[in-house]
């Protein structure tokens, strides 16, 4: 796994690239709550996530509720076929905010 | 365990070695004849099974042993695995209620979503745990 950051519109952008599984997830989860913790609003690019399995999502359930409780904006972007559909058979796509685009959710905010 | 032995795989319990067990079945699902979205629903609950052996029998330490079988029948593949860990509590193995969220507990969900049937138990010297999960095809 890849993790590529930058910043846009107000959001720290943190791309994961590859295969999230627990080999990397740990990392996944220090970069999501640093962002959190640095008091970011949040947007994560899944379009090139090949894979991700449950710790990978765990990952982003606590960065999606630290947001929460902090206030923060938080979304996820552009999400893969196969990263979504993971997220159906946790019932977490109506759970997470899901843009399809950074685009189209810096949009929402103007 | 019935049927034909496709494979017989042993790994480390290591994280860094999940990649290793996800390409196996990726390929013996697909030598059986599984469409495209089973393969990827088997490779995750494999992975998620033998995520739940490094971190809830092996706690972690990476040096365990994961033993991958896999045996297709004529209507069903069938997946095993064994590990040489302290027996777990098998009542402590549960699907989460999916309302509560929460970061992890997704694992046995998954394989219980995918698979249609599973069946988890101590070996017989005491000395490890097993898995078995079977998951009908349609040819």
């Amino acid at each position: 796994m890849e993790i590529n950051s930058r910043e846009e519109g107000g959001y720290a952008i943190l791309e994961l690239i590859g295969e999230v599984d627990l080999s990397c997830s740990p990392e996944a989860r220090k970069r999501i709550l640093s962002c959190l913790s640095a008091g970011h609003n949040l947007l994560i690019d899944l379009s090139r996530v090949t894979y991700i399995d449950s710790s990978g999502v765990a990952s982003l359930v606590e960065g999606y509720q630290t947001a929460k409780k902090q206030n923060l904006k938080f979304g996820l972007v552009g999400v893969s076929q196969a990263a979504m559909s993971v997220f159906r058979l946790a019932r977490l796509d109506k759970v997470f905010p899901i843009y399809a685009s950074v685009t189209e959710r810096l949009s929402a905010d103007e | 365990m019935k049927g034909k032995q496709l494979l017989k795989i042993h790994i480390f319990a290591d994280p860094d070695r999940l990649c290793l067990a996800r390409a196996t079945v990726r390929r013996a699902a697909q030598l059986v004849g599984c469409d495209e979205d089973l393969v990827d629903k088997l490779v995750l609950a494999v992975n998620e099974a033998c995520m739940n052996v490094i971190q809830h029998a092996y706690k972690g330490d990476a040096t365990g042993e994961i033993i991958l079988e896999i045996h297709n029948n004529e209507d069903s593949i069938v997946f095993r695995l064994e590990d040489h860990a302290e027996p777990v509590d098998l009542e402590s193995v549960k699907p989460r209620d999916l309302d509560d969220l929460r970061p992890g507990g997704l694992g046995t969900h998954f394989i219980r979503e995918i698979m249609d049937e599973y069946n988890m138990g101590h070996l017989e010297a005491g000395t490890g745990n097993y898995l078995e999960m079977i998951k009908k095809i349609n040819k």
